[in-house]
């Protein structure tokens, strides 16, 4: 049996390691190197382990006799002819194979589109992507290049949001944004962090407890509001404007950095090829046949899912998908 | 600003033939804006634009404040609609923000409902006899100027440079809500960063002033005004509008919408006389203008022909920094020649 799994992050190369050990299993990646969105990372939750060391780890499982790493080699296009599939690559290239693992994964949401919020026009407003940059290169700057005095983090942008057309949580932001408060305040003890929600949602093993460190600990103010608007002030700091809803009051604040926990959305790879196969499903994610029981199968034959290319999802359940994933093509 | 978000938003205005229809209140504030307009577009752009001597209010201010029924206001916006029907016209362009923000309301319920235009029809007929045609293209008039910024400019006799330290003058704008907020789509620039006022402070040679309270109210929303006891919540708007952007030490305002002006204008006398606070650094005020005064200044329009005069805050000192040449003796000559009688001095504000 011919194996193509499209997608070198961690569902792709575990599912890849575990066929391997029967198969020959080919890995299509788009990117020049595999597990971007894992060595973007500076630590893990909820055991603030590394990401690289993570990272690496799955690459080793790269090593095999029987996988084929393709990086910068994305799939444009997919069809199926009887009980197989050909996939076309970006160079024009076809290949036929048996089954086919869609590992495409997630991109995150574009913060432009919330304009109120200014990302892209101040500077004082950046991503969670961003901050994590900084944190891994413990650079912690306000965008006059100093350490920032204060630091404002908003829940929800571009989740559960039915403006930007997602209504959807994306899971993981929550605690990403205690992750990266406590990191901050590991770093940067003097700098006062906020973060504004609209309900903290602590579901994993060990969130409860991070969450409780971060307010208990060290410090981070947790504010129930949303943010309304970001304008720039004559500081060059970021004005922003909220209501806390715990207290029924309007509110203004100056903050050195708007940190915008931008939620997961699908992936082009994802979009462009569960659209192809005709498995396309809520937002542009990948439609598995069930949520219960064939949560790794598809409506096609021979074509199967796993990770974040079907909804958003954390690294670890991610791992656990791919392996459900392989057991299925075996 | 880092990004020039506006570019990716952009709208149909269309280039000639137009019905325009004035606004209730704005002869009132700003007396020569509209007929500035016209002569602009006549004028200096060689323009069809109709002006009816037929037409009325579009019901706005009593619509947004719940004293004139939905079936009124469509019924009323429909005969003025008629009115550019029966002259041939198909592009409108009201002078008012508020009438912009109401037809463009209806014409997107006529679109979605038809069942409601066919109501507003029937309601028109019976009640004048009259028929219409819905607009193929609605824009406000700061759209138009906006559009034809770059030609105006070739034609324009001044530019928003301080001509005594060669800086370009910094201009504070402000969009009426009306304007896109309804409808971010019909605004240049949607709805959070419009660009249709900002855009002609930067064709003609000025600078925006980014400040933190841009998008804030001015302090014109209905609610807050109409009712007296509340117009305290007017004021609290429009000063925290003032000491946001007193910092960037602006030369002027310029607003699109009847109210925002106003307010804008009148307000910092009555902070002056409560606080005796005023938001430049000499005691002035900061000059408030039309954006067709504006464009009008720069062409070379006689201030006082425009009804500058009329203002609070008083324009010779944004006057002399563009260096327009105007004649102090003819502030307040009337148009028979005789000079009309001087208002009285503020005590606080310096005019």
């Amino acid at each position: 049996m011919t194996i193509a799994i499209i997608g070198a992050g961690p569902a792709g190369i575990e599912a890849a390691s575990v066929l391997a050990k029967q198969y020959q299993v080919i890995l299509f990646e788009r990117e020049e190197r595999p597990l971007c969105n894992i060595r973007d990372k500076a630590f893990l939750f909820p055991d603030f382990s590394s990401a690289d060391e993570l990272a690496d780890k799955l690459e080793s499982k790269l090593s095999h006799e029987n996988i084929t790493l393709k990086t910068a080699t994305p799939v444009v296009s997919m069809q199926r002819t009887g009980e197989q599939w050909t996939l076309t690559t970006a160079d024009g290239t076809t290949a036929t194979f048996d089954a086919v693992l869609l590992a495409t994964g997630y991109k995150v949401f574009d913060a432009h589109q919330k304009e109120e919020l200014g990302y892209g026009i101040y500077k004082g407003v950046i991503t969670s992507l961003e901050m994590e940059k900084m944190i891994k290169e413990n650079n912690i700057r306000n965008n006059m290049n100093e350490i920032p005095k204060q630091i404002v983090f908003l829940q929800c942008v571009g989740s559960r949001d039915e403006k930007s057309g997602n209504h959807y949580c994306s899971k993981v932001c929550c605690v990403t944004a205690v992750k990266q408060a406590i990191e901050i305040k590991k770093q940067h003890p003097e700098t006062d962090v906020y973060i504004f929600y609209m309900d903290l949602r602590m579901w994993g093993q060990g969130f409860e407890e991070m969450y409780r460190e971060a307010q208990e600990k060290y410090g981070v103010s947790f504010v129930r509001g949303r943010i309304s608007e970001a304008a720039s002030t004559f500081d060059n700091r970021v004005q922003i404007k909220a209501e806390d809803t715990l207290m029924g009051n309007p509110m203004t604040m100056n903050s050195d950095l708007l940190v915008l926990m931008v939620g997961m959305c699908a992936s082009e790879g994802t979009a462009t090829l569960s659209k192809c196969a005709g498995i396309d499903g809520l937002y542009r994610f990948a439609q598995s046949l069930s949520p219960h029981t064939e949560d790794n199968l598809t409506a096609q034959p021979n074509l199967f899912l796993a990770g974040s290319c079907k909804r958003p999802m954390c690294i670890e359940d991610t791992i656990q998908d791919a392996r459900a994933a392989a057991l299925e093509i075996m | 600003m880092e990004k020039r978000f506006w570019n990716e938003y952009q709208k149909e205005i269309a280039d000639d033939h137009f019905f325009y229809e004035r606004s209730c209140i704005r002869q009132t504030f700003f007396p020569g804006s509209e007929a500035t307009f016209l002569n602009i577009m006549r004028n200096d752009l060689g323009k069809d634009i109709y002006d009816s001597s037929h037409q009325h209010t579009c019901t706005g201010i009593g619509y947004h404040s719940d004293v004139v029924p939905f079936e009124t206001t469509m019924t009323i916006v429909a005969r003025l609609f008629s009115l550019m029907t029966e002259r041939g016209y198909k592009n409108y362009v009201p002078s008012c923000v508020t009438s912009f923000g109401v037809m463009t309301e209806l014409i997107e319920k006529w679109k979605e409902q038809p069942e409601i235009l066919e109501k507003a029809r029937e309601y028109l007929y019976k009640a004048t006899g009259r028929t219409f045609e819905m607009p193929e293209n609605i824009v406000h008039p700061s759209d138009l100027i906006f559009k034809f910024r770059f030609e105006l400019k070739e034609k324009m006799k001044y530019q928003l440079i301080n001509r005594f330290t060669g800086k370009p003058l910094r201009g504070v704008e402000h969009i009426g809500c009306h304007y896109a907020k309804i409808f971010p789509k019909h605004g240049i620039g949607n709805a959070e960063f419009p660009y249709v006022l900002a855009g002609m402070i930067e064709a003609w040679g000025g600078e925006v002033v980014d400040y933190p309270e841009r998008r804030h109210c001015c302090g014109f929303g209905f609610r807050q005004y109409l009712v007296q006891e509340n117009r305290g919540y007017s004021i609290a708007n429009s000063k925290k509008k003032f000491e946001s952007m007193e910092p960037y030490e602006p030369d002027f305002i310029v607003a699109n919408c009847p109210g925002c002006a106003m307010f804008l204008d009148k307000w910092q006398y009555t902070i002056a006389e409560m606080e005796h606070k005023t938001y430049d650094k000499e005691g002035y005020g900061i000059p408030v203008l039309t954006y067709e005064e504006l464009a009008g200044l720069l062409l070379g329009y006689d201030p006082w022909v425009m009804g500058m005069q009329l203002h609070q805050v008083q324009c010779e000192r944004l006057l002399d920094k563009i260096g327009v040449a105007y004649n102090p003796d003819d502030k307040y000559r009337g148009a028979s020649g005789k000079i009309l009688r001087a208002p009285e001095k503020p005590d606080v504000l310096k005019v």
